[in-house]
């Protein structure tokens, strides 16, 4: 089957109910979605799906019909996503693990809400496990990942 | 027993653990340095100074931080220190973890493990501390844990970034022609300012690495420091931002097979009857092998790919044989039971006369109270991983792990080779937390490696093996009793805790041969050593064998010692109307570093002004892995449960090397501490752990994360650790707050099975 990964065509031979998550990372080679739970309980492994935040280990690979961006096709060549970015000004991670879910609940929640205050950064990001704790940075950098997106729209 | 025979059978227990290692290391002089491993994989041109440092001709610069990155930034911390004294800044350098080798042992780490508090400065004490650090290095355990990593490189790692820069200056010098007074560094260069020649490091590395390091060495003062004790960028950032395949589970070989387990959900247990045909005829599956290890018996499957391996598993027909321990909560309460009447266990604090104060006390005068923490997952973000490939009699293994030496030996006897034919690359680990110190999952992925033709398996456990196979932070039991004075303070305590022993059960699986000897004073460190005085004052240690696998989980004892003690503390403040804060300082009156502390939180969270009805604060304090913690926690009633609102932290660490990462390492504890206090616990019934996920066992997330205020000080005068330092005292100061707010005592974790959270 034909899947549409961070612009490029990517074919794949899977059993269609493998999740997209193991199609990505053992099948593409695609390692920036993880693998946490494999029930939708922690975020490790969100992708956006036509924009939409998807928690790959819960959707059947069969089932995608959309284009799938994950973690690699967030920045533009070497120049990071202001989320990245805005991760790395705030020295966000920890071991890292949670980040690639992070940052892609986070950018999803950016792009529809270009402002968010406190609850809706709550709520678009409780999906999102860290377990080293980073949450106060994580909201840090999202505030300052929409200053510099605003600033670039304005 | 004497102070002196407990000291006896503690050093018993420390020499047996050196003779498990030194079985295997042969026997090394303290004095003698090891050899460097870098000198074994040189890439052409390329020159290393010490196990620390290696540079190319071309002036790339390597520098080996030899510790687990789990998250905790020590890749950055200890490649500053030896940045620092090269002369170079963090982006002049990569960092590498570097391979497994006993020239990465940790003195540390095992220096503290007497039994002794931290301010026991007594010869005694200093003795075993030089002892023990010693037996660290015979041992070549290279390890991390016990937040001791930074403490253990700060001197070693200078030194070697100082020797190097000597080495390379001298040999600048003879190239330039010139006086080596007369060079600087600049960059990666040595500068000769008068005439303005230079050559790069790369161009004498070579010539350098041939001259022999300076005998002396004069390390820089603090005062000249132009990284330490400054916030430095990470050194991962990058990679961690844009999803690089940088862990174990990322391992991405040609030819590799994939590959998952199917253990016991028994511990220990044995199949007795299994039906492998509907697994083994699963599309993708290549075999199917048994896996009989001190680890756990079951089922290893290698496929063609994770998912299938994960449904050729769950596929496995399979009855497993009984428990042969406390198979469920209530039989393990029994035991508890049982060891807690059955006498005061081995005593780790005796002063005064606890028995006399308590014969003649007057009822009125006396309290009471039983406290009991069950038993915790780590829950590693990343579920256990390690990838393997056995050909041509050589063992390449990839491994998140924190004990690289220990693994490559367990590994090598599965194998059936020698150590010098095993690799080890340590990958970033996904969280560590002390789970990954262990070699199961490495084991698993070496044995599984035999029955592929030589080709790598990856080997990825499901997060339901993962929870089902910790290594459990261990439950306890507390019973206490307190006699107060006429004004209130504790004039007597009497504390009596059990817990199975941590050190027993790593033994069990990992060196099964060596019995453990003498009382594990993990049982009851946060307990027994702590700054308070108290004229009467008696801590027990009672082990109790519940034979559930346990191991080390952030901040080890200290994790519930931290709410034992200082719950009861706050108990008796309460019993005797006396402020806690106030009542701690005056019982820590002995100790400046400890007063500090809590001045500073007093000050910070303005502990002394009422708070508003709906809202209450409670504090505690902990001294864990030499650094003196206090803790306040602001809670308020929402209507739909309890929220955090509010934590404040003063950390006296004694020399701060990176605030910004001491600040997020205080942060992250602190919410590990709090969502095991809210949430967690497993429980076990038929002989079998009760949870299995993130839906039954939780953490906090980012809605219940409260804000932080953090104060880090610099007054004692040894440098203390960081990593699990603020676990301990978060714990009781949520639940001190939690019963300030609603006058509920809870004295069974976690909180939520009294209160609500939202
Ligand atoms: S792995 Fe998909 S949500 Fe946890
Ligand atoms: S950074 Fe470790 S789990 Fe989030």
């Amino acid at each position: 089957m034909r899947l549409t990964v961070n612009g490029n065509a990517v074919d794949i031979d899977a059993d269609p109910d493998m999740p997209l998550l193991w199609a990505l990372r053992d099948l593409a080679g695609i390692m920036g979605p993880k693998f946490g739970c494999g029930i939708a309980a922690c975020g490790a492994c969100t992708v956006l799906v036509d924009g939409m935040p998807t928690r790959s280990c819960s959707i059947p690979v069969g089932y995608v019909d959309g284009a799938v961006t994950t973690i690699e096709g967030l920045a533009d060549g070497n120049t990071l996503d202001a989320v990245q970015q805005a991760w790395i000004d705030e020295q966000v991670p920890q071991c890292g693990y949670c980040q690639s879910g992070q940052i892609m609940s986070a950018y999803a929640l950016l792009e529809e809400n270009p402002e968010p205050a406190d609850d809706d950064i709550d709520q678009a990001m409780a999906g999102n496990l860290c377990r080293c704790g980073t949450y106060p940075r994580i909201r840090a950098a999202i505030k300052r990942a929409a200053a510099v997106k605003s600033r670039a729209g304005a | 027993m004497s102070r002196l025979g407990t000291i006896t059978r503690r050093g018993f227990l420390i020499a047996a653990a050196a003779i498990a290692g030194g079985v295997a290391v042969g026997y090394y002089y303290v004095r003698a340095p090891y050899p460097n491993p870098l000198e074994d994989d040189l890439d052409s041109g390329e020159a290393t100074f010490n196990p620390y440092v290696k540079i190319t001709a071309d002036n790339a610069v390597t520098v080996i931080a030899p510790r687990a990155e789990m998250g905790q930034g020590v890749s950055t911390t200890l490649a500053a220190l030896v940045a620092e004294e090269l002369g170079v800044g963090l982006d002049d350098i990569s960092v590498e973890h570097g391979p497994a080798s006993y020239a990465y042992y940790n003195s540390a780490m095992l220096a503290e493990g007497g039994p002794f508090p931290l301010f026991d400065e007594g010869m005694i004490a200093q003795t075993m501390r030089g002892a023990m650090g010693a037996a660290g290095k015979v041992l070549g355990l290279q390890a991390t844990g016990g937040s001791s990593s930074v403490r253990d490189g700060f001197e070693r790692m200078r030194r070697a970034g100082a020797a190097a820069r000597h080495m390379l200056t001298a040999a600048a010098a003879n190239a330039l022609g010139v006086s080596a007074n007369e060079l600087t560094i600049r960059g990666k260069s040595i500068l000769h300012e008068v005439s303005g020649r230079s050559v790069t490091f790369g161009a004498v590395a070579a010539a350098a690495a041939e001259i022999d390091p300076p005998s002396q060495i004069t390390l820089k003062e603090p005062g000249e420091w132009r990284l330490l004790g400054k916030p430095q960028p990470r050194v991962d950032m990058a990679a961690k931002v844009t999803g690089a395949p940088i862990f174990g589970i990322d391992v991405h070989l040609p030819e590799m097979l994939y590959g998952t387990v199917r253990m016991s959900p028994r511990f220990g247990a044995r199949p007795i009857e299994t039906d492998l045909s509907r697994a083994e005829a699963m599309p993708g599956v290549v075999a199917i092998v048994p896996i009989d290890t001190t680890y756990g018996h079951g089922f290893g499957v290698i496929a063609e790919n994770t998912w299938a391996a994960f449904q050729a598993a769950a596929a496995i027909e399979v009855e497993w044989g009984p428990a042969d321990y406390p198979a469920d909560d209530a039989a393990i309460e029994a035991a508890f039971k049982q060891a807690l009447a059955s006498g005061a266990g081995d005593i780790l604090r005796d002063d005064g006369d606890v028995d006399a104060a308590f014969a003649d006390a007057p009822a009125e005068r006396v309290i009471e109270a039983d406290y009991a923490v069950p038993f915790l997952a780590h829950a590693c973000m990343e579920p256990m991983n390690a990838t393997a490939r056995l050909s041509g009699g050589v063992l390449e293994l990839w491994s998140p792990n924190q004990v690289p030496t220990l693994t490559r030996q367990l590994c090598a006897d599965l194998a059936g080779v020698e150590i010098e034919s095993v690799n080890v690359h340590t990958t970033h680990l996904g969280g560590g937390f002390g789970r990954r110190g262990e070699m199961g999952f490495s084991m698993y992925a070496t044995l599984l490696a035999r029955h592929a033709d030589g080709r790598p398996v990856k080997v990825t456990w499901t997060r339901e093996e993962d929870v089902a196979h910790d290594v459990y932070r261990p439950a306890a039991r507390g019973r206490f009793r307190a006699r107060l004075g006429e004004d209130g303070l504790p004039v007597a305590l009497d504390m009596r805790i059990a817990s199975p022993s941590i050190m027993a059960s790593v033994l069990k699986r990992t060196f099964p041969s060596i019995s453990p000897v003498g009382p594990d004073k993990s049982i009851v460190e946060g307990s027994f050593d702590q700054p308070y005085s108290i004229a009467d004052y008696r801590v027990g240690a009672v082990e109790t064998p519940l034979g559930i696998p346990v191991g080390f989980w952030r901040s080890v004892g200290n994790s519930y010692n931290g709410f034992f003690h200082e719950c009861f503390l706050d108990e008796i403040a309460t019993a005797a109307k006396l402020d806690p804060l106030a009542m701690r300082r005056t019982l820590m009156g002995e100790h400046p570093a400890a007063l500090k502390v809590l001045d500073r939180l007093a000050e910070i969270s303005n502990w002394s002004a009422p708070v508003p009805a709906g809202r209450a604060k409670g504090m505690a304090f902990t001294l864990s892995f030499g650094s003196w913690v206090a803790e306040a926690v602001e809670i308020a009633e929402t209507g739909q449960g309890i929220r955090i609102d509010k934590v404040w932290i003063v950390a006296d660490v004694g020399r701060a090397l990176d605030p910004a990462i001491i600040e997020a390492q205080l942060v992250s504890g602190a919410v590990f501490g709090l969502s095991s206090a809210m949430n967690q616990e497993i429980t076990f019934a038929d002989g079998m752990t009760e949870q299995s996920n993130f839906h039954d066992f939780d953490a906090m997330r980012i809605n219940q994360c409260p804000q932080f205020e953090i104060a880090i000080l610099e007054n004692y005068h040894r440098m203390g650790g960081v990593g699990e330092i603020a676990t301990p005292p978060a714990v009781p100061a949520l639940a001190n707050a939690v019963f300030a707010l609603t006058g509920k005592r809870v004295r069974r974790l976690p909180l939520s099975n009294a209160v609500e959270f939202v």
